[in-house]
């Protein structure tokens, strides 16, 4: 199997001719030029991933693993080093906005932080095919979810939450919309907290910020703004990522020659994407980009299954 | 105390831990900047030490056979780095990357000492714990 390639490369390097031949992405090259390709091809995901509101991670590693043919755990290693560096230079700025509610991230840090243990710790213990397979579903539900309706308010009905008093999570932000305090309240705490259990361990899983789970635990179960849920979301991927990649590190899953390009593409990437273009609005190109990624993770889903 | 003054004091109380938190978001951004720096240039220097990197075609699918092993624990690292080797400046850019949230989570335990905030610093106290288990955990397995 060419995933599992560390022990005997000699085969594998006689067999080259052979697959260069059958499948044409596979190309012998130096590290030089490996770098340089996945470096371009990082800045492409980074900024496709900010423009689609999807992080880098879920389009860097289809493309490492299946146009570069690297261990889908090298790939989850650089993808998780990539998450941490486009989160911790956003935070900086919603920071700044006053937008994220840091009573709420820490809090559900508790979640999701031993969620992403959970995971990382369960991705060593997996097979590579359930890793493809967990990647192909996630990959899925995301690229769907770009479509959701984003609610602003879900009526302004009090909701009985005991936690959330004893916990102080209720807060205001400054919008600028409508230059205006907006106070609200948060509900549904431990509901909250189990769904970001869940986030936390397909973070940790697969190496992906999990943004698409986080932002509708906190908009749709808790009640947050859309616009205290992304920022607040965006805050805690850093910090999630952070829990997960000790693990990877310390497993010797982080290839520097393969996380150094990922993450320092995808950043720059993703920096391009929010300062010049801002968010993509065009429902039309979303469509062809939903269609896309389905077929990326459908590929995905097929690896795993085939092996 | 009137309630008054009181709602000063907790004003200027927010004031100050406002600065706190902008403080924090930049030390985020020039944790991200140093990290990405010490990245780079450890490849580059890594280019520079290993020749054969730039001439040697290699099968990169699945592994990096070819190449040095890569350094997981602190002490290769810091052995790499006495030996200015391109690889270990590499991960320790990669290590501060990571470090960086975990940092930011420290810092912000001082803030809510510094609040009186004793609920916050026991929760915030319990999140770092975590972050620093990843490590023991990835070493245990």
């Amino acid at each position: 199997m060419i995933q599992r390639g560390c022990d005997n490369f000699e085969v594998i390097d006689s067999k080259i001719d052979a697959l260069v031949a059958g499948i044409p992405t596979i190309i012998a090259m130096t590290l030089l030029q490996f770098d340089l390709s996945v470096l371009s091809i990082s800045v492409f995901a980074g900024l496709l991933g900010s423009l689609l509101g999807l992080g880098g991670g879920i389009i860097i590693i289809p493309v490492l693993t299946l146009l570069f043919k690297i261990d889908i755990r090298y790939a989850i290693g650089a993808s998780i080093v990539s998450v941490i560096a486009t989160s911790s230079g956003a935070a900086a700025a919603y920071v700044k906005e006053r937008m994220t509610n840091l009573r709420v991230a820490m809090v559900l840090e508790l979640a999701t932080s031993a969620g992403a243990l959970t995971g990382a710790y369960l991705a060593g213990q997996l097979g590579v095919r359930w890793l493809y397979v967990i990647f192909g579903i996630v990959m899925g539900y995301s690229a769907l979810m770009m479509f959701r309706k984003r609610h602003q308010s879900l009526g302004d009905e009090a909701i009985p939450a005991p936690w959330a008093d004893y916990l102080r999570l209720h807060s205001s932000y400054y919008d600028e919309a409508s230059a205006g305090e907006i106070v609200y309240r948060v509900a549904r705490t431990r509901v909250g907290l189990g769904l970001m259990y869940i986030a936390g361990v397909v973070s940790g899983l697969l190496g992906i910020g999990s943004g698409a789970l986080k932002v509708p635990a906190m908009d749709l179960a808790m009640r947050l703004p859309i616009k205290v849920s992304t920022a607040t979301s965006n805050f805690m991927i850093g910090v999630t990522a952070a829990a997960s990649a000790g693990v990877y590190f310390a497993r010797g899953d982080i290839d520097p020659f393969i996380a150094a390009p990922v993450a320092t593409g995808v950043l720059v990437g993703a920096v391009l994407g929010s300062r010049l273009l801002g968010r993509l609005q065009s429902t039309t190109i979303r469509l062809v980009f939903v269609v896309v990624l389905l077929w990326v993770s459908g590929q995905m889903l097929l690896k795993g299954l085939h092996g | 105390m009137t309630q008054i003054q009181a709602s000063e004091l907790s004003s200027e109380m927010e004031e100050r831990v406002r600065k706190v938190e902008l403080l924090i978001s930049n030390l985020l951004r020039m944790g991200v900047i140093l990290s990405l720096t010490l990245v780079v240039f450890g490849t580059v220097v890594s280019f520079t030490q290993h020749p054969e990197f730039l001439s040697e075609r290699s099968f990169f699918g699945g592994s990096s056979a070819p190449r040095s092993p890569i350094l997981h624990s602190l002490s290769n690292v810091g052995a790499g780095l006495m030996a200015f080797k391109g690889e270990a400046i590499v991960t320790l850019g990669i290590l501060l990357l990571i470090a960086t949230p975990v940092i930011r989570v420290g810092v912000s335990i001082f803030a809510f000492i510094y609040q009186r905030d004793r609920l916050y610093t026991l929760i915030t106290a319990t999140v770092f714990c975590l972050l620093l288990l990843s490590f023991v955990l990835g070493k245990v397995e």
